[in-house]
C-alpha cells in the first residue's frame, strides 16, 4: 500500500545530476574567464584597451593570466607562423578542461593578408577548435569585447564545445598538426 | 581547561569565517582598486566566483608530492587559523592562543606549498620557492625583534597582548612603539606579499612564481589557502599593533582598514627585485626596530 500523505519520491538519474552540477559549473566558469594572451599577431595591440579603463573586461570577470595552466580561454591575436603554431599546440594541450579559443582577427579565418605566404597557417581550426572569431583587420575593440560576451552566451547554451570536440576528432587534428610540422611531440618535459 | 569536540567545532568555523571574510574583503579591494584606476572593477563576489570556478574544473596532476603537498598546506593553514582569536574574549581553545603557536603552524602550511611546487618539477616554480624563503628570511629579522619586544612588555598570548593594549592608561602597541608599528607594517607587507615585496609571484617575470604548474582544483585549493594564510597574518598585525577587537564589528572594521591601506599602497608600487628586498630589510626596519627595541626595552620608554 502507498501512502498518499507524502509526494512520491522523485528519482533523479545520475545523467539528470550530473547535467545540474555541470550547469552550476557552466555559471561560475562564464563568470570567471581567465586569459592566456598569445600575442603573435598585430591583432594583439587591441587588448591593452580591453583591459584597462576604456573596456574593461575585469567588470565581466575576466583577467590575464601567467600560464597556460591556471587559464580557461587561449587567445590567439592573428596570424600563426608554422613556428609559433607547434608552441600553440603545446600550449593548447598543457590548459585544464574545460579550456575555450577565441582568435582574433582575419588571419586566423582564412589567412586574411598573409594567405599567400608560405610561412603562415591559414585556418586555424584545422590544428586546434576554435569556439570564438572575431573578424576584421583588425577588430575594433568592441569587436573584441563582443566577442568575450558571445563565449559567455555560448557556455551557457553548452555550444562551447570545441574541447570535447578535439577529445573526439583527436586523430583528425593530430593528422593535420603532423602533416604542416612533420612532427608534433606533446609530453610532459619535466617528469621524462 | 578540558579540550572537546566543540572546541575544534569552533575552530573549524573560525577557520571558515576567516575564509568568507578575507574572500568578501579581498573582493571589494578589487572594486576599490578599480575605481582607483577609473575602472568599474569587478563584482565584490568575483574572488568567489573565482574560486568555485577553479574547484569545477578539471586538473593535471603532476605525481602524489604535488597533491599530498596542496593537501598538506591547506590542512596546515586551516590548523593554524583554528588557533586565531578573533576578539579579546572569543577563541576556540582557551588559553592556547600564544604567538609562537603561529609561527610554527604558519610554518606547516608553507612548507608544505614549498613541497607541492617543487614537486611540480618546473624550474619557474623552484625559482618562486627560493624568493619566497629569501623574503621570509628577509621580514621574519626586523619583525621578530619587534614582536620580542612586545612579549617582552606584555607576555605571548595573543589575548592577553589583546587585554594588556586595552586596559585603562595603556595604548596601542602602534602608538605606543610608534617605530615598531611602522616596521610591523612593512613587515606585514612582506608577508602578504604586496607590491614592492611581490618578488615571489612576479607574473611577468617568472610566471607566477610558485603557483606555475597549478591548474584546475589544485590552484583552487591554493586561492583558498592564500585567503585564510591573509586571514592569519592580518589578523596577527590588527591583535598585535591595533589593540586586538573587544567585539566582531571592531575587529572587521580593523580588519578592512588593515588590508585596504596595504592592498592601496601596493598598487601605486612597483616591484623590487630579489636582493632590493633583501637590501631594503635589512636596512631600515632591522635599525628601527633595534632602536625601538632599546628604547622599551632599557630605557623603558613606552608612551
Ligand atoms: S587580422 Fe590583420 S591585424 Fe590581425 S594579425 Fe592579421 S594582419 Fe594583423
Amino acid at each position: 500500500m502507498k501512502s498518499t500523505k507524502f509526494t512520491p519520491e522523485r528519482n533523479i538519474s545520475k545523467a539528470e545530476t550530473d547535467r545540474k552540477w555541470w550547469e552550476i559549473g557552466d555559471f561560475f566558469r562564464r563568470n570567471s574567464l581567465w586569459l592566456l594572451m598569445y600575442c603573435t599577431g598585430c591583432c594583439a595591440i587591441e587588448l591593452p584597451p580591453a583591459m584597462t579603463s576604456a573596456y574593461d573586461m575585469e567588470r565581466l570577470g575576466m583577467g590575464p593570466m601567467a600560464t597556460p595552466r591556471q587559464a580557461d580561454i587561449l587567445l590567439v591575436s592573428g596570424y600563426l607562423s608554422l613556428k609559433t603554431l607547434r608552441r600553440l599546440i603545446y600550449t593548447y594541450e598543457q590548459m585544464s578542461e574545460p579550456r575555450y579559443v577565441v582568435a582574433l582577427g582575419s588571419c586566423p579565418i582564412n589567412g586574411g593578408i598573409y594567405h599567400d605566404s608560405h610561412a603562415v597557417i591559414n585556418q586555424l581550426d584545422q590544428y586546434v577548435p576554435v569556439d570564438v572569431y572575431v573578424a576584421g583587420c583588425m577588430p575594433n575593440t568592441e569587436a573584441v569585447m563582443n566577442g568575450f560576451v558571445d563565449l559567455m552566451e555560448q557556455i551557457k547554451n553548452k555550444s562551447a564545445n570545441g574541447w570535447k570536440k578535439y577529445h573526439d576528432n583527436y586523430e583528425w587534428y593530430r593528422q593535420n598538426q603532423i602533416q604542416s610540422l612533420g612532427e608534433v611531440d606533446v609530453h610532459d618535459e619535466f617528469h621524462d | 581547561m578540558s579540550i572537546t569536540i566543540l572546541n575544534f567545532l569552533i575552530g573549524l568555523g573560525i577557520a571558515f569565517f576567516g575564509f568568507v571574510l578575507q574572500t568578501s574583503i579581498a573582493g571589494l579591494n578589487r572594486k576599490i582598486v578599480g575605481r582607483l584606476q577609473k575602472r568599474v572593477g569587478p563584482r565584490w563576489y568575483q574572488e568567489f566566483l573565482d574560486i568555485f570556478k577553479l574547484l569545477s574544473k578539471r586538473a593535471t596532476s603532476h605525481g602524489w608530492i604535488f597533491d599530498f603537498g596542496v593537501i598538506m598546506a591547506l590542512g596546515g593553514i586551516i590548523a593554524t587559523a583554528m588557533f586565531m582569536p578573533l576578539t579579546s574574549t572569543f577563541n576556540a581553545f582557551g588559553t592556547y592562543d600564544n604567538f609562537f603557536i603561529f609561527v610554527y603552524l604558519l610554518a606547516v602550511g608553507m612548507l608544505g606549498m614549498a613541497m607541492s611546487a617543487s614537486g611540480s618539477g618546473n624550474p619557474w616554480a623552484s625559482i618562486g620557492v627560493m624568493r619566497a624563503l629569501t623574503t621570509m628570511l628577509a621580514y621574519e629579522v626586523p619583525f621578530m625583534i619587534i614582536i620580542l619586544t612586545i612579549i617582552k612588555i606584555a607576555g605571548s598570548s595573543l589575548t592577553g597582548i589583546q587585554l594588556y593594549q586595552q586596559a585603562a592608561g595603556n595604548n596601542w602597541f602602534l602608538i605606543a612603539l610608534p617605530l615598531g608599528g611602522i616596521v610591523g607594517f612593512i613587515s606585514l607587507m612582506g608577508m602578504l606579499g604586496k607590491k614592492p615585496f611581490e618578488t615571489y609571484i612576479a607574473p611577468a617575470e617568472i610566471a607566477s612564481g610558485p603557483m606555475v604548474e597549478y591548474g584546475g582544483k589544485q590552484l583552487g585549493m591554493l586561492f583558498i589557502m592564500h585567503e585564510i594564510t591573509v586571514f592569519i597574518e592580518v589578523s596577527l598585525f590588527v591583535h598585535l599593533f591595533l589593540g586586538g577587537a573587544t567585539n566582531i564589528f571592531i575587529f572587521i572594521l580593523k580588519y578592512f582598514l588593515v588590508y585596504t591601506l596595504a592592498n592601496l599602497i601596493s598598487n601605486v608600487n612597483g616591484r623590487f627585485k630579489i636582493d632590493q628586498v633583501v637590501t631594503f630589510f635589512y636596512k631600515w626596519p632591522l635599525i628601527l626596530a633595534i632602536v625601538q627595541a632599546f628604547i622599551a626595552i632599557y630605557l623603558g620608554w613606552v608612551i
